[in-house]
């Protein structure tokens, strides 16, 4: 159902039944390690490409999912998943492994949401009992896209972010126990005209801004609704501006709950600048960290807002600003429902 | 951000560009200048080591020495790069270790190393000056705007 402007709530409350995560070694250094499914040492993963790799990634996350879901491959009717890299070729590839129908999006680093928010709205809708959705990264492979060569020593400003190496998958479907999906808002195109493509943080805050405003205003709660509102990449920098800009616009929010999964993922002293970032980065963090302290029973409600900047390498180079743009998904579990 | 480009961006843009620079790490920039007047003048002094080691063992003089040094040092980056060394120097370096010609050298190699997956025709040879391409063609071409410089200073202006 719409409410507001741009915010689906969703009746039947779609289940996240099963998720997965998959790292790399950086992220097995880092803070949330434990909460990772697979883990893995090499950044090639035993393949002869960074490329093939980062297909991997997908692959073994969305198997590890199906598995503890306890459920076979012919029974997902549909795989809605993104990544970074040029034509989204890991997510094909994966999804040619897999043999589901798909549906491939791109929101940049905004794609784990993006994709949980149309899964969610499918089968709260009847159009499917099982989603396969998620969103992956790997560090060398978006690198070798965005920036300069892996091994190329140009030194990066303390605004610069680190791209997480990993996948996280979330199975949805229509019943059974889990974290509940109940509503989604889709951002809109933000442009502050920033050019810094090594600030991203800086560019992506007023889009995860103007989107949990409109969430909040569309569902007519305040911002305490929430346990914890967190973003998918901001970084210390995006991190800091969007709390300042939303206490300027008169939000009441308590420092602890507002945090980044750019900031949750990595541990003090890795060398990540900023924080991490890429399309992984949100996926990752929730999809495993995240949920996991939901089942716990730290928190009730959460809403993610996974944040992308929407360049690519050419239209920065011929001088283009960074448009940017932020998806918020609301999850529930333990409440009166479930 | 420079300030002709933020005559084009509408006032509630420049707002935030200035809401959002004073929450920005700045980059340190002394700091920066003095790790690389030292790493650099490091690099400098080993080339310098090897420019006497080719002296005073081999028959090369202080004119003829330039290039078996360059290829030297050149190539020891070429390790540290494989190694995958050098990127971690140079974040802490910076130019200290970009300006150097082992610099030069990574970032060739390091193009090299990063498209070998697409094959040596298309793949190496195809990328592997894509960042060093550029300090070839405008370096080759400052070096001709001076040369004709002082060609012309020299024939009409009487310097010599």
């Amino acid at each position: 159902m719409m409410k507001g402007h741009r915010t689906w709530v969703f009746e039947n409350r779609p289940v996240i039944v099963a998720t997965a995560t998959v790292g790399g070694p950086f992220e097995a250094n880092g803070n949330i390690a434990d909460d990772f499914d697979l883990l893995h040492e090499d950044l090639w993963l035993g393949e002869d490409s960074y490329e093939k790799a980062h297909k991997v990634l997908f692959e073994e996350a969305f198997f590890q999912a199906m598995k503890k879901a306890n459920i076979e491959k012919e029974q997902v009717q549909f795989m809605i998943a993104g990544d970074l890299i040029n034509q989204m070729t890991p997510s094909s590839f994966a999804a040619r492994t897999l043999s589901t129908p798909y549906l491939g999006v791109f929101g940049a680093c905004s794609t784990s949401m993006e994709a949980l928010a149309l899964s969610a709205f499918i089968v709260n809708y009847g159009g499917a009992k099982y989603i396969l959705t998620g969103a992956a990264s790997h560090n060398a492979a978006v690198e070798k896209q965005f920036r300069y060569p892996t091994e190329y020593g140009g030194q990066k400003p303390p605004t610069a972010q680190w791209t997480v190496t990993g996948a996280g998958v979330a199975l949805v479907g229509s019943e059974g126990d889990g974290p509940r999906i109940t509503s989604a808002t889709i951002g809109r195109v933000v442009d502050m005209g920033l050019t810094d493509p090594f600030n991203m943080g800086g560019a992506m805050a007023p889009a995860a801004v103007d989107t949990i405003e409109a969430h909040l205003r569309d569902m007519q709660v305040d911002a305490s609704y929430y346990d914890l509102i967190v973003t998918g990449d901001l970084g210390k920098i995006g991190r800091t501006v969007s709390l300042d800009l939303l206490r300027k616009n008169g939000m009441k929010l308590e420092e602890e709950r507002y945090q980044d999964c750019g900031l949750l993922i990595y541990r003090e002293g890795q060398p990540v600048l900023s924080g991490g970032s890429g399309a992984g980065c949100s996926a990752t963090v929730v999809y495993g960290h995240l949920l996991n302290r939901m089942k716990r029973g730290e928190m009730k409600r959460m809403l993610v807002v996974a944040t992308g900047a929407l360049l690519s390498p050419l239209t920065f180079q011929q001088g283009e600003t960074i448009p940017c743009i932020a998806h918020a998904v609301a999850i529930e579990y333990g409440g009166d429902h479930s | 951000m420079a300030n002709e480009k933020r005559k084009h961006l509408t006032p509630v843009q420049q707002e935030y560009h200035q809401f959002e620079q004073v929450r920005e790490t700045k980059r340190p920039v002394l700091k920066n200048c003095v790790r690389a007047f030292f790493v650099g003048g490091f690099i400098c002094a080993i080339g310098q080591a090897i420019s006497y080691f080719y002296m005073y063992f081999f028959d090369f003089t202080e004119k003829t020495v330039g290039n078996p040094t360059v290829a030297t040092m050149v190539f020891i980056a070429m390790l540290l790069t494989g190694f995958g060394v050098y990127d971690r120097l140079a974040q802490f370096a910076g130019a200290g270790s970009a300006v150097p010609v082992t610099g030069f050298g990574n970032a060739v190699i390091s193009a090299a190393i990063e498209h070998r997956t697409e094959g040596f025709v298309l793949g190496v040879g195809g990328n592997m000056f894509k960042l060093a391409g550029s300090v070839i063609l405008f370096g080759t071409f400052s070096a001709f705007v001076v040369a004709l410089i002082k060609t012309i200073v020299v024939k009409w202006g009487g310097l010599g």
